[in-house]
């Protein structure tokens, strides 16, 4: 695997390369030199801070859970099988990759607000979903439920249909066949797209403010609560920031734990 | 458990009848893309034919007219590729008992099953294995335990020992002579051996067509279609195993080598050499070959380069200078001879 080998780059690559990397390394190298270390920890948990990142983690929980009761059958239907306008579908489901969060959060707006698609039949049901911790998850799953869909899509067609087609010729009814041969073969493709849910989730900003706003413990989710603290407190919105990197750095470990252990 | 197939597939250009009789096995022989492991998918239900209709055992699996269609698992039509496709996350026990636990059966008693089924293929060791731990013939082992572990009706394999090392085909071949006696089973296959050895009946099939069929002997001893002559057309000795020779009814003895077991006397066994190894001679061979038979030129026939020489019961191939030189007509009498180390010996 490590052996020295002719790599075939050309030696000016690596100028543009490095300078890529510096790119992105020293904006957080900055960031990280700017930490009042002295009151880094009553900072990170003051009430407003502790509140916020226990809403971000339950939150961003509650969205990664309902990604995956949704992604997973997506996946599935989008790798085994076809249909007309099965295309066009992928790229719809995908468009919230390359949306402007606040895009979304103003479709979600007139979905489920007040005044929305939903929103009167909800209003009769007694539910209010806009401005609630309701609509923090609505708001999160929206934007990272194609981070699923798209990694376990691809890992279903990487892994093939071959044992699914044994299993079924050794009398395994399709559930059967998806809970003990698909879904146990699949798990680190779907472990890694869980991870990058979460950490898609637990970044949302945009889609959040403009669809559930910024209360307390309520909607408040960690990014809002650095944006705020940024006017007022810069200490706190840079100690804050620091605990979202270190939770970021924490996924990527994860998400290459668990794509390395695949097959 | 007969099979009953009609059967066209226009996107692959096969269209095919096939009926397998009771506890018999059908070999289907035929070039690469000549559409056999077709065959196999449409009866097992992976590929749906634009026509036809299939009956197992009295069960329509499929009927295009009536579109009837059953999906694999309904079947009981077991599968066994080239690949073993053992199941990696599971034990060796679990992926044999895979069959019978998703029929239903209780964990304990799926797994008595399993036992019972590596037992057979002799593979009873390799139980708490994963299958990434097993070589190739110990993971096709494994492969027909478990599909047998399903009871299927009708057994599908699909050159079952293409991907093997040639060092452990004659012992795979052995397990599957076991395994298939009285069985309901249908194996593609391009090696005449396979066909020889596990299949009452031969289907040759060419272009998505059957261009021949018929009890395996007639059809690999007296080859009608062309890809049946190329890789059949080989001397086929029948009889019974006397000093480790076969001697046959007509009393031939064919001396050779036997597989990985010699074969006992008394067993019945076939001698198969092909007609390249055998030599023409005028005068009786003096020195080596252990084989040497008298017999009288029957017909010639051109082959390319070479010309076969049929005689009574043995054809061989030889260059046209050679047949100029013998000067060999129809009626010739020549002695045939054929080293040991050329025949090979099989139980039969």
């Amino acid at each position: 695997m490590s052996t020295a080998r002719y790599s075939g780059v050309p030696r000016w690559v690596y100028v543009p390369a490095a300078a890529g990397a510096v790119f992105i390394v020293l904006p957080l190298a900055a960031m990280a030199s700017r930490v009042e270390w002295a009151s880094f920890f009553s900072l990170i948990t003051s009430e407003s801070s502790r509140h916020a990142l226990v809403l971000s983690l339950r939150t961003s929980a509650m969205a990664t859970l309902l990604c995956i009761l949704l992604g997973v059958p997506m996946a599935l239907v989008l790798a085994r099988t076809s249909f007309r306008g099965q295309g066009l579908l992928r790229s719809l489901v995908l468009l919230p990759l390359v949306l402007p969060p606040v895009v979304g959060g103003i479709a979600l707006l007139y979905t489920f607000g007040r005044k929305g698609l939903l929103g009167e039949t909800m209003d009769v049901l007694g539910l209010q979903i806009a401005f609630s911790t309701t609509a923090v998850v609505i708001a999160q799953t929206f934007v990272s439920l194609p981070f699923l869909v798209v990694s376990l899509e691809g890992t279903l067609r990487t892994a093939g249909q071959r044992y699914e087609i044994v299993a079924s010729t050794l009398g395994a009814a399709p559930t059967t066949v998806l809970r003990r041969i698909t879904l146990p073969l699949v798990l680190p493709g779907l472990a890694a797209g869980a991870v990058l849910s979460f950490a898609r989730a637990l970044g949302e900003f945009g889609a959040t403010i403009t669809f559930a706003g910024s209360l307390e413990g309520v909607t408040r989710t960690l990014p809002l609560e650095i944006y705020l603290q940024r006017e007022s407190n810069p200490d706190a919105a840079v100690a804050l920031s620091l605990v979202l990197v270190v939770v970021a750095v924490l996924v990527i470990g994860l998400v290459r734990g668990t794509r390395s252990s695949a097959v | 458990m007969s099979l009953h197939l009609t059967a066209t597939v226009d996107n692959r250009d096969v269209e095919i009848a096939l009926d397998v009789a009771d506890g018999q096995t059908v070999a289907i022989l035929g070039p690469n893309g000549s559409g056999k492991s077709t065959v196999l998918s449409v009866v097992a239900g992976i590929v749906r034919p634009d026509r036809g209709r299939a009956v197992l055992d009295g069960t329509t699996l499929f009927d295009t007219a009536d579109g009837v269609w059953l999906d694999p698992h309904k079947r009981g039509t077991g599968l066994l590729a080239q690949d073993p496709l053992l199941f990696p996350h599971l034990s060796v026990l679990d992926n044999v008992a895979f069959g019978p636990r998703s029929s239903g059966a209780s964990r304990a008693g799926s797994r008595e099953m399993a036992c019972t089924r590596l037992d057979q293929v002799d593979a009873a060791e390799l139980a708490d294995r994963k299958p990434s731990e097993l070589s190739g013939g110990q993971a096709q082992r494994v492969a027909i335990a478990r599909a047998l572990a399903a009871e299927p009706r009708l057994l599908l394999l699909d050159e079952p020992m293409a991907a093997l090392d040639i060092t452990v085909v004659p012992a795979m071949r052995q397990v599957l002579r076991h395994v298939l006696a009285g069985r309901t089973a249908v194996i593609v296959t391009h090696d005449v051996l396979d066909a020889l050895l596990l299949a009452d009946h031969v289907v040759v099939m060419e272009h998505g067509r059957v261009v021949e069929q018929g009890p395996t002997t007639a059809v690999l001893e007296r080859p009608r279609s062309s890809f049946g002559a190329g890789i059949a057309g080989l001397n086929l000795a029948r009889g019974v195993v006397e000093a480790g020779a076969v001697l046959t009814s007509s009393g031939l003895v064919v001396a050779g080598l036997h597989g990985a077991q010699q074969v006992r006397d008394g067993a019945d066994a076939v001698a198969v050499f092909s007609p390249g190894a055998v030599s023409v001679h005028r005068q009786r061979p003096s020195g080596s070959p252990r084989n040497v038979y008298p017999a009288v030129v029957r017909e010639l026939e051109p082959r390319g380069s070479q010309v076969r020489i049929q005689t009574g019961e043995i054809a061989a191939d030889v260059t046209a200078p050679v047949v100029a030189e013998l000067d060999l007509l129809p009626g010739s009498e020549v002695f045939l001879a054929v080293k040991a180390s050329e025949v090979a010996i099989y139980e039969a």
